[in-house]
C-alpha cells in the first residue's frame, strides 16, 4: 500500500490495480463546513486532470479532480448520508471515490507524504 | 455640494485596502479575502460555527467597508426624499429607516439605512457601491447641503440573542434602544453612535466608533465570554436565513422594488405624493402587478442552488436564483430566486438546475428563519417588517 499526494490536495491509495481517492485535511480546512458531495458513480470513465467529484462547502462549490485515469468502482456510499466525514475524517472515511487504475505511470511525478508536507507548509 | 468636501476618488487610492481592524483579524485567525475593496475575514474557526454562534449567543462582526455618510443642512431631508422612496422629513430624531435609492427607471441604485440623528441625516450604504452613491448623491443634491464621508469611522456590529446583555455591560442604558432607533453614547469618553439593527434577522447592534478605537472596542466587547468574532461567510448565510437582500446579488439597476418585494421601503404617502426619482415606472408596476418577483425557495435534498442557478417550472425557465446556499439553522438548503410572476405563488412546485440535475424546491415565505428583533418591553417577538 502506497500514498500520493497532488498539488490539488488529493490523496490517492494505491493498493494493486485500485486508487482510492480523497481530499487532503489541508483541502477540507480551506474549504470549511461541507454540506454537500457529489461522487461519480461505478462505471464512470475518468482521465486524469479532469473533473470528477464536487465538493460543496457552506460558502461555495469546488471541484475535485481526478488525478489519475481510470474507471470508477464505487463513489462513497457514506457521504450521503454524513458529508461532514470530509471535514472530521479526510483521508480515512471521508474518502471521495475508488477507481481501477489505467496506468500506474500516471503516478509518476505525485508527491509522497514527506513531500505534499513540505509542499503545504511552503503555502 | 461644497467642493471642499470631495473624497479622495477612488482611482487615486490602491486596489485592494485594509481596514481599521486588519491586524486584529489576523491576529484572532481570521482568513481574510478580498471583498468590496477590501481585506476582510471571511471566517474565523468555521462558517456553521459562527452562525450557530451568533443565533444562540452573540457575534462580533467588522463592517466597516460600509460607507458611513452623513448629510447635513436647511432641507436635508426634503432633498432626499427626492432620490428614494422612503418617509425621510417624518423620520424622528433617533429613528432609522431602510430605503432604496432608486435611479430614473426605478432600478435600484442601492440600498442603505437613513437616520435622524439630530443635527444631521446618517446615511449607512454598501461597501461596494458608496463611490458611486457618493457621486449619485453629489449629482442631484442642492449645493447647500453638505454631503460628508465619514471614512475616519470604523462600523463593528455586535449580532445576536445575547448582544443587549453584552452591550449593557459597557454602554449602560443601551438597551433601552429598540429595533431601529438609534442613539448617542460615551464609552470611557470616546464617543459612539449605536443603532440597534443589523444584518443577521438576530437582535442586535452596529457600533460607529472612531477607527483608532475600534481596536480597543473590539477588544472590549470580545473580552465578554458571550461574543466570538464571526466572518463574511456567517454573515451571508445568516442574512439568506432571514431573507435580507444583499446588493449586486438580490438587487441591482435590473430590479425595482415591486419586483424585489421590499413595498415596506415604499412608504405609502410618499407612493401618492411621488417626487422621487423612479417613481412613475414604480407606481406603474405597483399598479400592473411586476412581471417577475424575488421569493423564497426551500430545496429538497442538501445540495445547494447557487447564483445564476435556473429556475423551471416542467420545461419552461421561469427564474434564475440570485442568493442560495445551505441553511446551517435548518439542515437543507435555500434560496432566493426572481421567478415570473405566475410561479411564484407561496407553495408552487419549481425545480432548480443544478450541474444538469434538476433539484426539487418549493415557493416558501421569507424570513426562512424567524426574524428575533427587539421591539420594545411589551412587544413579542418576531418580525412584521
Amino acid at each position: 500500500m502506497s500514498r500520493y499526494f497532488t498539488d490539488e490536495h488529493e490523496w490517492i491509495e494505491i493498493e494493486g490495480d485500485t486508487a482510492t481517492i480523497g481530499i487532503t485535511d489541508y483541502a477540507q480546512s480551506q474549504l470549511g463546513d461541507i454540506v454537500f458531495v457529489e461522487v461519480p458513480s461505478a462505471g464512470t470513465q475518468v482521465t486524469k486532470g479532469a473533473d470528477a467529484a464536487v465538493v460543496e462547502s457552506v460558502k461555495a462549490a469546488s471541484d475535485v479532480y481526478a488525478p489519475i485515469a481510470g474507471t470508477v468502482l464505487e463513489g462513497n456510499p457514506a457521504l450521503e448520508e454524513d458529508p461532514a466525514l470530509v471535514n472530521t475524517a479526510p483521508e480515512t472515511d471521508g474518502w471521495f471515490f475508488k477507481l481501477t487504475v489505467a496506468d500506474k505511470s500516471e503516478l509518476d511525478g505525485l508527491m509522497d507524504e514527506a513531500g505534499y508536507k513540505a509542499f503545504v507548509a511552503g503555502l | 455640494m461644497t467642493e471642499d468636501q470631495t473624497e479622495t476618488h477612488p482611482d487615486d487610492m490602491p486596489e485592494v485596502q485594509v481596514l481599521p481592524l486588519d491586524a486584529w483579524h489576523r491576529a484572532k485567525g481570521g482568513r481574510m479575502v478580498d471583498f468590496a475593496g477590501y481585506q476582510m475575514p471571511i471566517q474565523y474557526e468555521g462558517i456553521v460555527a459562527e452562525h450557530d454562534w451568533t443565533r444562540g449567543h452573540a457575534s462580533l462582526f467588522d463592517v466597516s467597508h460600509m460607507g458611513q455618510l452623513s448629510l447635513e443642512g436647511d432641507g436635508a431631508a426634503e432633498a432626499l426624499e427626492t432620490l428614494l422612496p422612503g418617509d425621510i422629513a417624518g423620520l424622528k430624531p433617533g429613528r432609522m429607516r431602510y430605503s432604496l435609492l432608486l435611479d430614473d427607471n426605478g432600478g435600484v441604485l442601492d440600498d442603505l439605512i437613513v437616520t435622524n440623528v439630530g443635527p444631521h441625516l446618517g446615511l449607512v450604504v454598501n461597501g461596494a457601491m458608496k463611490w458611486d452613491d457618493i457621486a449619485h448623491l453629489r449629482e442631484h443634491l442642492p449645493d447647500e447641503i453638505t454631503l460628508k464621508h465619514h471614512a475616519d469611522q470604523a462600523l463593528l456590529a455586535l449580532q445576536g440573542p445575547e448582544a443587549a446583555a453584552v452591550l449593557e455591560t459597557i454602554l449602560p442604558g443601551v438597551g433601552e434602544l429598540v429595533f431601529m432607533t438609534a442613539g448617542a453614547f460615551d464609552w470611557n469618553g470616546t464617543p459612539l453612535w449605536v443603532s440597534r439593527a443589523g444584518y443577521t434577522g438576530e437582535d442586535g447592534f452596529e457600533i460607529s466608533v472612531p477607527a483608532d478605537k475600534a481596536e480597543a472596542l473590539a477588544d472590549a466587547l470580545v473580552a465578554d465570554a458571550r461574543v466570538k468574532p464571526a466572518g463574511l461567510g456567517a454573515r451571508d448565510s445568516l442574512r439568506l436565513e432571514a431573507g435580507l437582500p444583499l446588493y449586486g446579488h438580490d438587487l441591482d439597476t435590473n430590479t425595482d422594488p415591486v419586483s424585489a418585494d421590499l413595498l415596506f421601503a415604499l412608504t405609502k404617502k410618499r407612493r401618492e405624493t411621488g417626487g422621487w426619482m423612479g417613481h412613475e415606472n414604480v407606481v406603474r408596476l405597483l399598479a400592473q402587478g411586476p412581471s417577475v418577483k424575488r421569493v423564497g425557495l426551500v430545496l429538497e435534498g442538501r445540495l445547494p442552488a447557487r447564483e445564476g442557478a435556473l429556475v423551471f417550472s416542467g420545461d419552461t425557465q421561469v427564474g434564475r436564483v440570485t442568493s442560495g446556499g445551505f441553511s446551517p439553522t435548518l439542515g437543507h438548503p435555500v434560496a432566493m430566486a426572481y421567478v415570473d410572476a405566475a410561479h411564484c405563488a407561496l407553495g408552487t412546485d419549481l425545480q432548480i438546475e443544478v450541474r444538469n440535475k434538476r433539484l426539487d424546491a418549493r415557493v416558501a415565505p421569507m424570513p426562512f428563519v424567524p426574524q428575533n428583533y427587539y421591539r420594545g418591553p411589551t412587544s413579542l417577538s418576531g418580525d412584521t417588517k
